[in-house]
């Protein structure tokens, strides 16, 4: 046994046998351990010295961790260690929400999607994570085992600020369901970043519409903004324009002006801010006449 | 803490049981304790691709997985593919078509390209692009690579695989 490599912390590496045992495990070893599951975040994360856990509970064997099951009438259900390139190529998925399956497609390259999850994206809350605004426009709801048990935390409540989330010791992501999606609905996702093989995105654009007869525009739109907040940011404002005003091009003008007005994005490594806040303006632009021309 | 694991991989076809500490890399573990060195080591940030294995009929990093990780699982590296004598019809497209220079990043290229044309025997260009756009190349610009996969995928086609 020999040549480990130098740059990795000591850790050890735990396989529990069942999601009771493992959440018992992360409780005990409260701040020291984590789930471990594509690995893709935290290999990165231990090798550059930023995380340095004691113990990676293995949880991709776990019972239904990597199962996909669509009901027609209740949704679709995709277990937690599903690989990324297992979701985008899911004839279910590719059917009934092409729009997970093109955001999944978008992170990084083909080998990498192999081994990263859309749940580890979620759990890792990088404002950048380019699955995390399809699953929120389409109502991703995550399954949780926790310390009491199992429960549910929908999306919308689930980002706290860049890596933190609702989740506590011992909690494991089991799976995440999404409803059937509203009739007459069509979703696009505009991902803008310096090249497409394994950079995070400057700005990225999730928009997904469809007819609704309570809005006084007769039609309902969600947009979620990636890397312009500490959290994927819910573009409301732009969303109550194109609720309550008859759509037409001067009104997605004016919805797309009022996501650039609504969210504060920072300058980083990536862009300056005021780069990215022209870049949400266009690129909703963009996406809002894609999805107008599929549903009007 | 970095209590040592025992495991046993499959590499190639053949059966090998280690110990190894949980945070041995599968690149670290291939090339060190194995000494099989077919599979190169570029960025360890699973951004080049030079590492690239298959793992269960899959491309993955390798530096991007533990050894432990593999354990019960089966790979192939570019160690397994042909003999100098007798090259793999894709090494042989690769040589013909001048789709290497230092040779570097090959190893990676070979591992991405067999899995996708197990499943895709007979690609576009535009496909051949789409498939090897995880994998970078310093030196040859890509043009001879993917000409050397259609190469290749026109002689392997009708043979197994
Ligand atoms: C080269 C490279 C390029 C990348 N490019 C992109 C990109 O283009 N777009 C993008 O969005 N991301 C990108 N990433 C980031 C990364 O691949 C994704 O965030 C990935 O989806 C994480 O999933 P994972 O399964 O690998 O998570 P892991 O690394 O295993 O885990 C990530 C975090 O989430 C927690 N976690 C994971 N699963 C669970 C669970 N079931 N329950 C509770 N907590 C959990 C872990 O404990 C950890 O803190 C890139 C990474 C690399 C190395
Ligand atoms: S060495 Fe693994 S991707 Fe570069
Ligand atoms: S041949 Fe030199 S990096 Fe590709």
């Amino acid at each position: 046994m020999n040549n480990a490599h130098p740059g990795l912390p000591e850790f050890d590496y735990i396989k529990p046998a069942t999601l009771a045992e493992a959440s018992q495990f992360l409780v005990q070893h409260e701040n020291e351990s984590r789930p471990f599951m594509g690995g893709t975040d935290i290999i990165v994360r231990m090798r550059d010295g930023f995380w340095k856990d004691k113990y990676l509970v293995e949880v991709k064997h776990l019972e239904g961790m990597t199962s996909i099951h669509f009901d027609p009438v209740k949704g679709l259900t995709i277990g937690a260690a599903t690989s990324m390139n297992n979701v985008a190529a899911h004839p279910d998925i590719q059917r009934y929400y092409p729009l997970l399956a093109e955001a999944a497609n978008s992170v990084a390259s083909y080998q990498l999607r192999n081994r990263a999850t859309v749940v580890g994206n979620i759990c890792n809350a990088s404002p950048a994570g380019d699955t995390t605004g399809a699953s929120m426009v389409l109502g991703g709801v995550l399954s949780v085992h926790g310390a009491g048990g199992l429960r549910t935390e929908p999306l919308t409540t689930f980002f706290l600020g860049p890596g933190k989330t609702v989740l506590k010791p011992g909690d494991i992501v089991t799976a995440i369901t999404f409803p059937i999606p509203p009739k007459g609905w069509a979703g696009k996702y505009i991902k803008l970043g310096r090249n497409a093989l394994s950079d995070l995105s400057i700005v990225g654009v999730t928009v997904l519409g469809y007819p609704d007869a309570a809005t006084k525009s007769g039609y309902r739109f969600h947009i979620v903004l990636a890397s312009v907040a500490p959290v994927p940011f819910v573009a409301a404002a732009a969303e109550a324009v194109l609720a309550e005003k008859t759509i037409s091009d001067d009104v997605l003008d004016a919805a797309a002006a009022a996501a650039m007005d609504g969210c504060k994005p920072i300058d980083d490594v990536r862009s300056s801010a005021r780069y990215r806040k022209l870049m949400v303006r266009n690129l909703t632009r963009k996406a809002l006449d894609e999805v107008w021309t599929k549903i009007k | 803490m970095n209590t040592p694991i025992n495991i046993k991989v499959k590499v190639n076809g053949k059966e090998y049981k280690r110990a190894v500490e949980p945070r041995l890399l599968l690149s670290d573990f291939l090339r060190h304790d194995l000494e099989l060195t077919g599979t190169h080591v570029g960025c360890e940030h699973g951004m080049c691709g030079a590492c690239t294995v298959i793992m269960d009929g899959v491309s993955v990093r390798s530096c991007l997985i533990f050894a432990v990780q593999a354990d019960g699982h089966e790979i192939e590296t570019a160690d397994g593919l042909g003999t100098e004598d007798a090259l793999h019809p894709l090494q042989q497209a690769f040589m013909e078509e001048h789709a290497l220079q230092c040779g570097f990043c090959t190893p990676g290229f070979l591992m991405t390209i067999i899995p996708f044309l197990r499943e895709n025997p007979n690609p576009t260009d535009e496909e051949i692009r789409t498939a090897i756009d995880g994998n970078l190349c310093r030196c040859t610009g890509y043009e001879n690579i993917v000409k050397a996969v259609k190469k290749a995928s026109v002689k392997m086609a009708g043979k197994a695989k």
